[in-house]
C-alpha cells in the first residue's frame, strides 16, 4: 500500500473533514474530550496538514486518536468547515487496518467493542439488545435496571413491546432472512476482513499476556493502566 | 429592511415538515430503555391524529452505534442504510422518519456524502444489489421523530388534559431541553432551528405551557461518546460530561428535563444515580433527582396517558415530583406491577437518591 497520507485521502471522511485549518483552537475549546483527556483536536488537524507520514504513523499508534467521543461539536464551530471528528474516524479506521491500534491501550479496547457490536447486529439485528445488556457490565443501569433485567419479559409486555415476537413492533424478532442479508453486507463491504485482522492480533496479544480470550476481553474492557487524563 | 434581513436569516433555520405518509424506523436504544416512547409516538400520530406511519418488521438497526464506535467500516453502514431505503421504496413511501438521533445524523451524513461523491453512492448501490438484490430511491424527505411531534405540537396542545404548569403556584414549569449532538451539530440546516437556535423541543415546551431554562452548558454533549461509554474503563468521560451539565443547570432549579435523542435520557437519568452513589449529591428538590423524559413521554403526559403505560417506572430518577406538580392523577401502587397487575416486587432503593 502507498503512503499513509495517501491512504487517508482515500477515505471520504478525511476528504470532507480536512479543509484548511487556521489553528484558531475553537474545536479544542468546545470539545468534551479535550476537557477530560489529554486531547487536542486542533493539533491533530494541524498535524494532518503536514502530510508527514512519520507524524501520522505516530498518531496511528497513539492513545490520542481514541479519546474523541464523535459528538461532532467541532464540526459546528469550525470557522473553516474542518471536522476533526471525521478526521479521527479516518485515522481510527487506518489504525485498525494497519494493526497500529495494538500499540495503544485505548486502541486495544476496540476488540471488545467490535465483538459486542458484531454479535448484537448479526445475531439479533440490533446494536443494543436487552438479553445481552448485563448488570455485570452495566452497573450504572441502577437498581431499576436490575429490576427490569430480572423481570424483562413481563415489563416489556406491560409497556407494549413485542420482545422477540413475530411481526413489527418494539424489539421484535428480526427475521432470519434479514439477518442473513446483514451478514452478506458485512462480508461484501470488508467488515469481516477488518475484524479477522483485529482478532488475530488481539488473540496473539492475549497469548503473550498468558490470558484466555475471555480474560483478555475483561481486561481491555475494565482496566485503565495508562495516564490518560487532562489534569 | 432590517426586518426583511432577519426574516431571511431566520428562514435558514426553518424546516418544512411534510404532514403525512411516513416510513417509520425504530431506535435500538429507545426500544431497550424507553420502549413505551415508541409505542406512544405511533399512538399519537396514528390513533390521535389519524396519520399514516408505516412500519415493517424487516428493518434492522442502521448500525449507527457500531459505526460511531468504529466497529464497522463506512461502506458497511452505508449499505445497511441503503437497505433500509430500499424497504421504504418497496413499501411505496418517500418520507422517512427515524426514531433515533444517531440514525438521523447518519442518514443525513450518508445522503450528503452521496451528493458530494456520486461514485460512492454508485458503489453502495452495487453492494446492495450484490448482497440483497435490492434497489432504492433516496428519501424525498428525512425527519427525526421529534420533528413530527414538533409539527403537531399545537394540535397536541389543543387535545391536552394537563399543562406544563405547576398546579399549586400556577406558574409555568421550568424545563431544561437537551437536543442531542447528532441532530443538528453536523448538518445545522437539517434540524428545526439549526445548531445555534434549536427549537424542536423548545417549541413543544412553549406550546404545552412550560418555560425553557437557558443555562451555560445547555448545548454540551450528554457524554455518551460511543466508545467512551461502551467500554467500562472509559465511562468516566461519559459521567463527567453529564456531571458538568448538572452542575451548570442546578442553580436554575429545573423541574424537569426533556430530551430529543434516545441515548441522552438514559445517561442524564442513570448518571444522576451514579453521582448520588459516589458523592451523595442529588440535583432535584428534597433528595430527589431532576426527572428526565423523552419528548414522547412528555407528549403522553400532556395528553393524559397513564404514567405507567408510558413506561416511566423504567426510569431510575423518580418522576412523581413532576407528576404531582402537573396535578396528574396516578396510582402509586401500580408503578411496579407487571402485565395485568402481576406483582414483580420492587427495585431496591438507592443509598442517597430518593425514589418512590
Amino acid at each position: 500500500m502507498g503512503k499513509l497520507f495517501d491512504r487517508l485521502m482515500q477515505d471520504y471522511r478525511f476528504k470532507e473533514g480536512l479543509k484548511a485549518c487556521i489553528n484558531c483552537g475553537t474545536c479544542t475549546a468546545i470539545c468534551p474530550a479535550a476537557e477530560f483527556y489529554k486531547y487536542d483536536p486542533r493539533s491533530i488537524t494541524d498535524m494532518m496538514q503536514s502530510k508527514d507520514d512519520e507524524i501520522i504513523e505516530n498518531l496511528l499508534k497513539s492513545e490520542t486518536i481514541w479519546y474523541c467521543g464523535e459528538c461532532m461539536s467541532c464540526m459546528t464551530r469550525c470557522p473553516r468547515k474542518n471536522a476533526p471528528g471525521l478526521i479521527i474516524m479516518a485515522l481510527r479506521s487506518l489504525s485498525m487496518e494497519t494493526g497500529f491500534f495494538m500499540e495503544s491501550e485505548k486502541g486495544r479496547q476496540q476488540y471488545a467493542i467490535n465483538k459486542e457490536m458484531f454479535s448484537n447486529i448479526l445475531n439479533y439485528g440490533y446494536c443494543v439488545y436487552p438479553r445481552t445488556f448485563t448488570m455485570k457490565d452495566h452497573p450504572e443501569y441502577g437498581t431499576v435496571g436490575e429490576w427490569v433485567t430480572e423481570n424483562l419479559d413481563e415489563i416489556h409486555k406491560r409497556v407494549g413491546s413485542n420482545l422477540d415476537g413475530k411481526g413489527p413492533g418494539i424489539l421484535r424478532k428480526i427475521p432470519q432472512e434479514d439477518l442473513d442479508q446483514l451478514k452478506a453486507i458485512f462480508e461484501e463491504t470488508g467488515a469481516f476482513r477488518r475484524m479477522e485482522t483485529m482478532t488475530a492480533l488481539s488473540l496473539r496479544k492475549a497469548e503473550e499476556l498468558g490470558l484466555s480470550e475471555e480474560e483478555y476481553i475483561e481486561k481491555i474492557f475494565s482496566e485503565n493502566e495508562g495516564d490518560h487524563f487532562n489534569k | 429592511m432590517i426586518y426583511e434581513g432577519k426574516k431571511k436569516i431566520w428562514s435558514e433555520y426553518q424546516k418544512e415538515i411534510p404532514d403525512d405518509h411516513y416510513f417509520y424506523v425504530r431506535s435500538c436504544i429507545r426500544q431497550n430503555f424507553f420502549p413505551a416512547s415508541e409505542k406512544m409516538f405511533l399512538e399519537i400520530v396514528r390513533n390521535r391524529l389519524g396519520r399514516d406511519f408505516h412500519e415493517t418488521e424487516h428493518h434492522t438497526t442502521c448500525g449507527g452505534i457500531a459505526y460511531h464506535s468504529d466497529a464497522i467500516p463506512q461502506e458497511t453502514v452505508m449499505t445497511i442504510i441503503a437497505r433500509q431505503f430500499a424497504l421504504m421504496t418497496e413499501a411505496g413511501y418517500e418520507n422517512y422518519v427515524a426514531s433515533c438521533i444517531t440514525s438521523f445524523g447518519l442518514y443525513t451524513e450518508t445522503i450528503e456524502s452521496w451528493k458530494h461523491f456520486p461514485d460512492l453512492e454508485a458503489k453502495i448501490r452495487e453492494h446492495l444489489w450484490k448482497t440483497c438484490r435490492k434497489e432504492f430511491k433516496v428519501p424525498k424527505y428525512l425527519a427525526h421523530a421529534s420533528d413530527i411531534i414538533y409539527k403537531y405540537r399545537n394540535l397536541i396542545a389543543s387535545k391536552a388534559r394537563y399543562k406544563l404548569i405547576n398546579v399549586k403556584t400556577g406558574k409555568p414549569l421550568r424545563v431544561v431541553e437537551h437536543i442531542g449532538c447528532h441532530y443538528a451539530k453536523m448538518f445545522p440546516s437539517k434540524g428545526v432551528g439549526g445548531a445555534e437556535y434549536p427549537y424542536v423541543l423548545a417549541g413543544m415546551i412553549e406550546s404545552w405551557g412550560g418555560e425553557i431554562i437557558d443555562y451555560p452548558e445547555r448545548r454540551h454533549c450528554c457524554g455518551f461518546g460511543f466508545r467512551q461509554y461502551l467500554i467500562k474503563a472509559n465511562r468516566g468521560y461519559s459521567m463527567s460530561n453529564t456531571h458538568k451539565k448538572f452542575e451548570s443547570m442546578e442553580p436554575f432549579k429545573p423541574d424537569m428535563i426533556i430530551t430529543n435523542c434516545p441515548g441522552c435520557p438514559y445517561f442524564l437519568d442513570r448518571w444522576q444515580y451514579v453521582i448520588s452513589e459516589l458523592e451523595g449529591k442529588t440535583y432535584g428538590e428534597n433528595g430527589y433527582g431532576i426527572p428526565v423524559f423523552t419528548y414522547e413521554e412528555v407528549a403522553g403526559l400532556v395528553l393524559g396517558y397513564d404514567p405507567w403505560d408510558l413506561g416511566l417506572q423504567m426510569h431510575q430518577v423518580a418522576v412523581e415530583p413532576l407528576l404531582d406538580k402537573m396535578g396528574i392523577q396516578y396510582d402509586p401502587s401500580m408503578k411496579y406491577k407487571g402485565n395485568e397487575g402481576r406483582d414483580l416486587g420492587m427495585p431496591e432503593m438507592p443509598h442517597f437518591l430518593k425514589c418512590c
